[in-house]
């Protein structure tokens, strides 16, 4: 069992039919993950990718069991996706689409809360969990391997960065999850990482942070109250001047808040250890788990 | 997307929220005429930005010659980078207190957040940094909004943080404050505004409210459903945009996620983490970023042109570091895109590509047979990027 995706997962895509949904529904099925049904209002009782599509999630969770969502739908009417699904009974949602109105992701987010349905993303790549062959969003699946590393991460192609770093150097991941690069985001860093410090299989955390917001922050209160696994963080966007939205929305410096000096002095005072480089992540975490792995031999 | 002050006014005023009376004039003359109506005024730059008193953009006119030379010297001034399209005449108000009313997102209570200070006016920003505790904050529920109670607690919270004027009691303050703030929220929430502000919430001497001055920003993902304030903001030249950089708004015609930094190595990339890490490697190796730009996940070899094209519209680039990370985007794609770029733009200046993903080595290997040096790492390719563009300084 992983954190948050396994072989148990029974995933829906919503927006399954269109382009983006039906190239990454393939490539999920390719990864192996158990993909059982599309949702697309005025398809259902049609068949796309081998799998039954649905008008309604509320018809695919009863037709097929399913537990996790994949959205995949237009922003206009992203939040109301995230929303059924989570009023369908599903347990995690993960919100691929990017350029959800703030307001929306506001309420779909807090909704969810309420319910305790999860809530990954939006605008981002999702999650893959490589030893369960579990992948729900669009992480490449070529990257990742099997091991004891967890990631989470603001960004999706810094996140496969790290993923491919972390490879070729012989450290596969026990699961890598993109939160995303809004203001507001579904998981925190903080859940991800309290996530990873009760999962067996990681035993070495990387966060991949960005400026803006103050979720490092949080995230390094935590890991202060004697975390029991080593982190390695990462903060991109140091040279990023204030006031610029330097393309996630999330990413910006305003006012005192969200500067790159304040995270890493967080992490640093909380005992993470802060690389400059994707390359130092790689040197970092291979570091922290040669000690163990000599230890446990 | 942020509206003038004007355009603003005329959301609050037909939300219900007091404004003052007043005009828009766009040149002395209709100034003039707006002070015959109105009496004496306050004649206000329209451009969206904070401070414009301090800039000279304010000036009081008590008669309608004043309004005419205020005017005068008004439009057309630059305020910050922005040409003032318009001013503003509006009545002068009586002034008991300043208060501040504010509707933002607080990103860390992944929410709205409603802020009352009886510390308002024109030092806002600094009560917020040295003494946050003037400030009194109200969290309304995101499908419910603030509820009478909640705008009561918040105004008796900033009563006691900060007292009242003699001119209205906090119980008056209260009553008035429960509809306004409802309206605030409504009006924030039917127009996708990112931030709503009043400030300063002026407190007549017989204890009304009126709005003097309003700041309505609109997220930019929800102007799909915003296009009435898109045309707005298109007004009057385009001035609550057109202070932006040149290059931004070019950009942004082009559909292109671009923000021009200054320097002279032109960075483009694919994801907005990834970019910004460029940025940070570039900087590390000595060198100075020109631009962040991100062309997302799919980068087909004409989207590679195109930012190519964006980079070198600005003559302070020296040369290019190109970093992909090919996920779903295909190494020969960007490889093909890279070089049908060079050729057809004459590039003349240093290119380094750093790519890797899926048919990196068939990418690799068409540019090597272009002439394109690929560079292992993103490291190394900044190094790189950052020498080539350095000895391009040398020869001149």
């Amino acid at each position: 069992m992983s954190i948050l995706v396994d072989r148990d997962t029974r995933l829906l895509v919503q927006g399954m039919t269109g382009g983006e949904g039906t190239f990454h529904t393939e490539q999920m099925i390719a990864y192996g993950t158990t993909v059982v049904a599309g949702v697309s209002p005025g398809k259902g009782g049609t068949t796309h990718l081998g799998r039954p599509v649905f008008d309604t999630v509320q018809d695919a969770v009863a037709a097929t069991g399913a537990n996790t969502a994949a959205v995949f739908v237009p922003p206009p009417a992203a939040a109301d996706a995230i929303m059924e699904a989570a009023a369908a009974g599903v347990g995690l949602v993960v919100a691929i689409t990017e350029g959800v109105p703030i307001l929306d992701t506001i309420r779909a987010r807090a909704f969810l809360e309420r319910r305790g349905v999860r809530l990954i993303g939006p605008n981002c790549p999702g999650l893959v969990s490589p030893r369960h062959q579990a992948k729900v969003g669009i992480i490449p699946n070529h990257i990742s391997s099997p091991g004891p590393v967890g990631i989470v991460s603001r960004s999706g192609t810094l996140t496969y960065e790290i993923i491919q770093g972390l490879g070729r150097a012989g450290l596969g991941q026990s699961s890598s999850v993109g939160i995303g690069g809004d203001p507001v985001p579904g998981l925190s860093f903080a859940e991800v990482v309290s996530l990873f410090a009760a999962d067996p299989e990681t035993e070495c955390v990387v966060l991949a942070g960005e400026i803006g917001g103050s979720d490092e922050e949080r995230a390094a209160e935590l890991i202060g109250q004697g975390y029991p696994k080593p982190v390695v963080a990462f903060i991109s966007g140091r040279t990023a001047p204030p006031g610029k939205r330097m393309g996630h929305a999330g990413a910006i410096i305003s006012g005192t808040t969200g500067t790159p000096a304040s995270k890493v002095s967080a992490l640093t005072a909380a005992g993470a250890v802060v690389a400059d480089t994707i390359e130092e992540i790689v040197e970092l975490v291979s570091a922290r788990l040669r000690p163990r792995a000599v230890s446990g031999a | 997307m942020k509206l003038l002050e004007y355009q603003a006014k005329a959301q609050l005023q037909a939300s219900g929220i007091p404004v003052p009376d007043g005009r828009v004039a766009r040149s002395a003359a209709e100034a003039r005429a707006a002070a015959e109506t109105l009496g004496p005024v306050a004649v206000k730059a329209q451009v969206p930005i904070g401070g414009r008193g301090k800039a000279g953009g304010i000036k009081l006119a008590r008669t309608p010659d004043e309004a005419a030379a205020a005017a005068e010297a008004i439009l057309g001034m630059e305020l910050r980078g922005y040409r003032v399209p318009a001013v503003w005449c509006e009545q002068l108000l009586p002034i008991a207190a300043e208060l501040y009313c504010g509707i933002t997102v607080d990103r860390d209570r992944r929410g709205l957040v409603v802020m009352l200070s009886l510390a308002g006016g024109m030092e806002i920003e600094e009560v917020a940094a040295q003494a946050p505790e003037r400030i009194a904050k109200l969290w309304p529920d995101p499908f419910a909004g603030p509820q009478p109670y909640e705008i009561r607690q918040l105004v008796f919270a900033a009563c006691r943080a900060v007292p009242p004027p003699a001119a209205i009691t906090p119980a008056r303050l209260a009553a008035q404050m429960v509809p306004l703030v409802r309206a605030l929220h409504r009006l924030a929430d039917r127009l996708d505004a990112s931030l709503c502000e009043i400030n300063p919430l002026v407190v007549t001497p017989d204890g009304r409210l009126v709005a003097g001055d309003a700041k309505l920003e609109v997220d930019p993902n929800a102007e799909f459903r915003q296009q009435d304030l898109v045309a707005l903001a298109a007004e009057d030249g385009g001035a609550a945009t057109s202070g932006d950089d040149p290059l931004e708004v070019v950009a942004r015609e082009r559909g292109l996620t671009y923000v021009h930094l200054g320097g002279e190595v032109g960075v483009i990339g694919n994801g907005a983490g990834l970019v910004m890490n460029t940025l940070d490697l570039v900087q590390r190796s000595g060198g100075a970023a020109a631009n962040f730009l991100d062309i997302g996940g799919g980068a087909k070899a004409e989207v590679v042109t195109r930012a190519l094209e964006m980079v070198l519209l600005d003559p302070n680039v020296r040369g290019i570091f190109l970093n992909i990370f090919g996920g779903i985007t295909r190494g020969d794609e960007v490889a093909r895109g890279v070089i049908e770029a060079r050729d057809a733009l004459g590039l003349d200046k240093p290119l380094v590509v750093r790519m890797t993903g899926t048919r990196e080595v068939e990418g690799r290997r068409l540019l090597e047979a272009a002439g394109i040096a690929p560079a292992a790492s993103a490291p190394e390719a900044a190094r790189l990027i950052v020498e080539l563009t350095r000895d391009g300084r040398s020869r001149r």
